[in-house]
């Protein structure tokens, strides 16, 4: 799959976890960028992430992941 | 101590301390089994295995539920089961979030809980409406004819549907009504009821219908039959596309999406439409209720006049202040009430009792019996004294089984006379409109009361004044307390 699919599809599950239109998901995009992202919304979008490429994260990844950028390869690397 | 029983008290304390504080209503979620398993098989008979200690936790908690009323078991060890225990309890999501199960689950969860709370205020549902050919027996009647249904312990596909008549039988002891609605001419329909293998047969239906007209009429004309809304139905058609009909044109009926019919008894049940949390003697006797009326209205049909008609039914009401055995039946009717509701103000066990220990109250059930039966506590009127000589009428209910049979004035005349005897000058009623109460809109002005107010919504404000008398209105019901 092609980084702007995986892109686009991940700012589908963006804008609907926290239900903002306007969101537009780059590389270095962090939970500072967008105001609802907190503790509670963040496993909201892990589990609607996982969902969406039929994938499971691992513990290291979750904590470890910086950015939209690092979510991305893990994605990469899994489908 | 033991660390059994002391891990057992700090429950116990802590329930027996909510309801001595709240006098609340307590949902207590059972155990799951832990996900790993120290002493592998052994875990579970042996006394240090955690398995174990689960399992006499959880009868523990079941012995209290037993003995307590208003708490009730969330089995999350069932759900949790039903689910997967591996994927339930994934570790992820404890070590991540703190939460003890994968998310995934936690729909299951909710809905489990959802189900015990919508008991509890008495939105069960209350009967089913199911459908013949391919539901009840395989094949159909009409075209295969009665002895080449799939039906008994021959063949497999015949067991399946023995399964599925056992199963819904089982509901019958519960006080779920049962009934027939299916595209057949009806010689065929009972013929195949009457089938030698069949568990169910025609007597255990009260209303069957069938006919060829649209089943979203049919279900209409069932829900008038026994007064109760199509709202408390569950349908069950093998058939998709009635499905879709009925669905689309009776609000609130529920449809579940069948498909093989191995597997009709896991879908329905996996729906919880008939969760038990308070279960009253009234629901055991529920279909003998039901069958009484059959008999009644085939009497009513050979009087021209009604009054004769009620006073042949030789009706004996008993009418008194409440008492602790009926507190949970009246409870439960004040849940369930929807029609023949003037405020549709709703009582958990726990307000009731709170109700019943309060002397600014006035309150009174109501029991009826005529000579084909015992209705059992069928009506409750809740009045509250204020300002030394005015009583309001908080809650009128009534049963819809003993509708036009003038129950309602005798309950009238016994209020009355209980105000007086507490030096009551003025009885306020109130009505406050739902979708579903219209039936009352004018209650109180049938029983003698002036309006004194209606608001844009149509809530309405009654008074009586009974300083100067009141006479009675019930001649048909002998009253005794």
């Amino acid at each position: 799959m092609e980084n702007e699919e995986i892109y686009e599809r991940l700012n589908t599950v963006f804008r609907d976890v926290f239900d903002d239109e306007s969101i537009v998901v780059k590389p270095e995009t962090t939970s500072k960028d967008i105001e609802d992202w907190d503790s509670l919304e963040h496993i909201n979008l892990v589990v609607a992430v996982e969902q969406e490429f039929g994938i499971k994260f691992n513990m290291n990844e979750v904590t470890t992941m910086k950015n939209v950028g690092e979510m991305v390869d893990i994605i990469k690397s899994r489908i | 101590m033991t660390c059994f029983g002391s891990e057992y008290n700090k429950f116990q304390k802590m329930w027996d301390k909510l309801f001595s504080k709240f006098n609340s209503t307590i949902i207590q979620n059972n155990f799951e089994y832990p996900y790993y398993r120290l002493l592998g098989n052994k875990d579970a008979s042996d006394i240090h295995g955690k398995i174990n200690f689960i399992t006499r936790l959880n009868q523990k908690f079941y012995d209290y539920a037993n003995s307590t009323k208003n708490f009730f078991i969330n089995d999350i060890n069932y759900v949790s089961s039903c689910y997967g225990l591996d994927k339930w309890a994934n570790q992820f999501y404890w070590h991540m979030y703190k939460y003890a199960m994968e998310v995934p689950a936690i729909p299951y969860l909710s809905f489990n809980i959802a189900n015990i709370i919508k008991s509890i205020y008495g939105k069960n549902k209350k009967a089913f409406v199911l459908d013949l050919d391919n539901t009840l027996w395989g094949g159909i009647v009409g075209d295969d004819g009665v002895e080449n249904l799939a039906i008994g312990p021959e063949v497999p596909s015949g067991q399946v549907y023995s399964e599925f008549q056992n199963y819904l039988k089982e509901h019958k002891s519960l006080g779920v009504i049962l009934n027939v609605n299916s595209k057949n001419e009806y010689e065929n329909a009972i013929a195949g009821l009457n089938h030698p293998a069949g568990t169910l047969k025609p007597d255990d239906f009260i209303i069957i219908k069938a006919n060829w007209n649209p089943k979203n009429l049919n279900v209409k004309d069932i829900a008038e039959e026994l007064n109760l809304g199509a709202d408390s139905f569950v349908f069950v058609d093998d058939n998709p596309a009635e499905r879709q009909i009925v669905k689309s044109y009776i609000d609130g009926i529920v449809t579940p999406e069948i498909d093989v019919p191995e597997n009709y008894i896991r879908t329905i049940d996996h729906n919880g439409y008939f969760e038990i949390t308070n279960f009253s003697n009234e629901d055991l006797k529920k279909n003998e209720l039901y069958k009484d009326n059959a008999k009644r209205s085939q009497m009513m049909a050979t009087f021209d006049n009604y009054e004769d008609y009620l006073l042949s039914l030789k009706m004996k009401a008993e009418i008194s202040p409440f008492k602790p055995i009926y507190l949970e039946r009246i409870s439960q009717l004040s849940n369930k009430s929807n029609q023949f509701n003037l405020t549709t103000k709703r009582y958990s066990l726990a307000d009731i009792e709170e109700v019943n220990k309060d002397d600014n109250y006035i309150k009174l059930y109501g029991k009826l019996e005529d000579i084909f039966g015992d209705n059992g506590v069928i009506t409750v009127v809740i009045g509250n004294i204020k300002n030394k000589d005015e009583l309001h009428i908080d809650l009128w209910i009534m049963s819809c089984r003993v509708l036009k049979r003038n129950m309602e004035f005798a309950m009238m005349d016994e209020l009355v006379k209980k105000a007086q005897g507490k030096n009551i000058k003025t009885i306020y009623g109130y009505y406050y409109p739902t979708f579903k109460n219209k039936m009352v809109n004018n209650f109180y002005d049938l029983q003698g009361f002036e309006e004194i107010s209606c608001d844009s919504q149509g809530n309405k404000i009654y008074k009586l004044d009974i300083s100067k008398g009141y006479t009675n209105k019930n001649n048909v019901i002998e009253v005794h307390e």
